[in-house]
């Protein structure tokens, strides 16, 4: 027995799917929005972004189906009770790891404790040594002299794994491309691997090889090792990191869509009526500019804090608590960055309003708001595109400084800005623990490259100026 | 342009007066007196007294809009609105929630902002520049792509990252400059070392993209065109006549970020334990000291409406063509 938890944020990040593709619908039935995307998706680079923003994109949904498990029933089976623990559909997927916690540290791969203990002997005596590890390689009988075969034996079967994984997915490609092409299955699989696509599927299928590999690799040697070390309270910091995506994904994503209807409204509205409305648009975007972005947040955040001590029956559970602070983070972030797309927007209308067709529109008698929804929303679209894709890197990354300064994430949530404050101590003990800090770094390099990479072809394909060159 | 000064000054009025509403508003408003209290004493097992006490030290005792028990203009001035909000604007910052003297505390500090933030300026302006002039010079070949990807990791990397592995590099294993902390006159200078690096390294991916593609779009321009036609020399006609120009976003893009860097680097400042303002402003984020995290709010306005107003002359000094009226 399960009973569902929709958290604020879950359902932002629904409508947010739905948006999205009911976007990706709508540019397929037109030519002048498919032709771009075919632009982005024919680069190398931006496909494999793709694909790899796509595994996020997943494994962050993955994590936004949140539930509470029913307690164990005692027998008088009348009312179930559910657990005070919200678990997502990820911690199912990542049990092992989520519950196989150690005392303290421990590096990666390793079978003993990173720091001495005292150990009493049957015989009374005491000795300080590194003491096993509770599950990292419990299946050893001797770690030392098993360990290294072990680890061939699992890394040689991720390979196998990842190898058949690879060609299931090179033919299943092949039979999507000869259904398009209606050439043989043959023909299709040899233009795949010469590269003769026009989408680049060769790049797509070694990306998503590399991926089957690395995801072959965590499943062998995940459930049996830590392969990123554990943490100060033992926890696995693998399970830690991949716990942090949807963090990360939600601040970059929910705060614009939080934002993006304030934008685009004031931006357009300023532009087309101009007047003291414009007056009025402009003061508002530049009282909220001048205003430092990370004092503004800091003091929202601490005005939220206020608010959450002084009201604590309205959160039921920990994760409520912090789900509504990663909620109000994305709105606050959402205000101080609402701005520079409003000004866009606005520059882009001012200049709309004046061209022939929509002076040709006005005065054929059509109403202001068709013109605004009908001939302007579509014409500053690519404004708007670019601006989302760019900000979400940049949006990422904020939230590891945010929560450093104090203001970012709930301190109990998973994300990679805690886990860098966290690493900063660590760094400074001796011997270091370095892992946290080494896995936040790998997963948050990769999203913000690939999202770089991918905001750099959006970019390339929608804007006009560029396009002509 | 005189006149254009004073209408612009006329106009950053209306933004204080707005930024110092927003602010009154969420401190004062939003959560009234009583619940910043509360949270500084402890939610529990607080007593009215102790909260009444907290308040009268620092004066957030008073009414908030209108004192009905005072006479004569009083009324509007024994107001926490009045004393709080409305002295901002002398540069009254009054005192800090632990009774110390704000506008004194931030003199102290900003000598040390400074010493990080300007160095850090210069270095990285001069790194940008080279490298961007560099992949403009080879553009289109494997230098330019390799340097533009090079650009693309090196934004792609947090600031965090940056400190904490030039800190563990550079201070901790190679024990080349000390890890952290400050001293005042030249004995400064080996603590400054390293936060400089470190900023203008951060820099680096960012700024020099940006900075190649001012450079590059120069260099597509029909002057340029001319000038190599002539037969000039490709260097001199990226010294000569690219660079020039390009330089023209550059300087503004440098004069609007000028006075911020009074405030300093929050982040560099706090991990290396520099006694800078933007040090002060995350311990009085993380001490929910609000009383200087108002003034700081109060003095970031001010700051950013002061670069707004440098650029539009900055404009008229690197570019002739730009009359200001």
């Amino acid at each position: 027995m399960i009973m569902p938890v929709i958290l604020w944020t879950d359902a932002l990040v629904f409508l947010l799917v739905a948006v999205v593709l009911s976007f990706v619908l709508y540019a397929r039935s037109k030519p002048h929005l498919r032709t771009p995307w075919r632009h982005v998706l024919g680069s190398r680079l931006a496909s494999a972004s793709i694909v790899i923003l796509l595994v996020y994109v997943v494994i962050g949904l993955l994590d936004s189906l949140h539930y509470r498990a029913a307690l164990e029933d005692n027998g008088a089976g009348e009312e179930v009770h559910y657990g005070v623990e919200v678990l997502s559909v990820l911690d199912y997927l990542l049990e092992p790891l989520h519950t196989r916690t150690e005392k303290t540290y421990s590096s990666p791969f390793a079978t003993h404790l990173y720091t001495r203990e005292t150990i009493q002997h049957p015989d009374g005596s005491q000795t300080r040594e590194y003491p096993r590890l509770i599950w990292g390689g419990r299946h050893l009988a001797d770690p030392e002299t098993d360990f290294a075969r072990d680890i061939r034996v699992r890394v040689a079967t991720a390979g196998l794994q990842a190898l058949l994984l690879t060609g299931l997915l090179l033919v299943l490609l092949g039979v999507w491309l000869a259904r398009r092409s209606r050439h043989s299955l043959g023909h299709a699989i040899r233009s795949i691997l010469a590269g003769r696509t026009r989408i680049p599927l060769r790049v797509i299928l070694l990306t998503l090889g590399v991926l089957a590999l690395l995801f072959c690799l965590a499943l062998n040697l995940s459930t049996a090792y830590h392969v990123f070390g554990t943490d100060k309270v033992g926890q696995d910091v693998f399970y830690q990191t991949l716990k942090s995506i949807r963090t990360g994904l939600v601040i970059g994503t929910l705060t614009t869509l939080v934002m993006l209807p304030f934008a685009i409204l004031m931006g357009i509205l300023a532009g087309y009526a101009r007047g003291w409305i414009d007056d009025l648009i402009q003061y508002i975007y530049t009282t909220l500019n001048s205003i430092p972005g990370v004092l503004l947040i800091a003091a929202a955040i601490l005005m939220l804090q206020v608010y959450v001590s002084n009201h604590p029956e309205k959160f039921e559970t920990a994760l409520e608590r912090a789900d509504i602070r990663l909620l109000f983070l994305c709105i606050i972030l959402g205000i101080t960055s609402w701005t520079g797309l409003c000004r866009l927007l606005r520059g882009e209308s001012l200049k709309l309003r004046e061209s022939e067709y929509i002076k040709a529109a006005v005065s054929l008698g059509v109403s202001h708001a068709s013109v605004i929804g009908k001939h302007i929303l579509p014409n500053v679209m690519h404004i708007v595109l670019i601006t989302v894709v760019l900000d979400f890197s940049g949006l990422v990354l904020a939230e590891a400084v945010l929560s450093y300064v104090g203001v970012g994430v709930d301190p109990t949530m998973n994300s990679w800005g805690n886990m860098i404050n966290s690493a900063r101590l660590e760094m400074a003990r001796e011997p270091v623990v370095w892992w946290s800090l080494l896995s936040a770094f790998l997963f948050m390099f990769t999203l913000v490259l690939a999202a770089n990479l991918f905001s750099d072809a959006v970019r390339d394909a929608f804007d006009p100026r560029l396009r002509q060159r | 342009m005189f006149a254009y000064i004073v209408r612009r000054v006329a106009y950053a009025i209306p933004i204080l007066i707005g930024v110092n509403l927003l602010t009154f508003y969420l401190f004062f408003v939003v959560n009234s007196p009583d619940d910043m209290a509360r949270l500084h004493l402890g939610v529990k097992r607080v007593t009215p007294e102790a909260i009444d006490k907290w308040k009268v030290e620092r004066g957030y005792d008073k009414p908030l809009l209108y004192n009905e028990a005072v006479s004569g203009s009083a009324k509007l001035t024994h107001t926490i609105f009045f004393e709080k909000s409305v002295k901002l604007f002398a540069f009254d910052f009054g005192h800090s929630d632990d009774g110390r003297d704000i506008s004194h505390d931030i003199q102290q500090r900003m000598k040390p902002s400074l010493a990080i933030a300007i160095p850090t300026l210069l270095v990285g302006l001069l790194i940008n520049i080279t490298f961007a002039m560099l992949m403009a010079f080879f553009r289109g070949t494997y230098v330019d792509v390799s340097g533009v990807i090079l650009c693309v990791v090196l934004m792609s990397i947090s600031a965090m990252f940056y400190i904490i592995g030039g800190q563990f590099l550079l201070g901790k294993l190679l024990r080349l400059m000390p890890i952290s902390g400050y001293d005042t006159g030249l004995d400064a200078f080996k603590f400054l070392v390293l936060p400089v690096v470190i900023g203008a390294v951060s820099g680096i991916g960012a700024g020099s993209r940006m900075y190649r593609s001012f450079f590059l779009e120069e260099a597509n321009k029909d002057f340029v065109r001319t000038a190599r036609a002539k037969g000039l020399k490709e260097s001199l006609v990226l010294f000569r006549h690219v660079l020039k120009n390009a330089m023209i976003p550059i300087v503004t893009g440098v004069v609007v970020v000028l006075p911020m860097l009074f405030l300093g680097s929050l982040l560099l400042e706090s991990f290396f334990a520099i006694p800078g303002l933007g040090s002060y402003t995350i311990d009085a984020i993380n001490r929910q000291d609000f009383a200087i995290v108002r003034a700081m709010v109060f003095l970031g306005s001010v700051l950013y409406i002061l670069g707004l107003i440098l650029v539009d002359m900055a404009y008229t000094v690197v570019d002739p063509r730009v009359r200001l009226s």
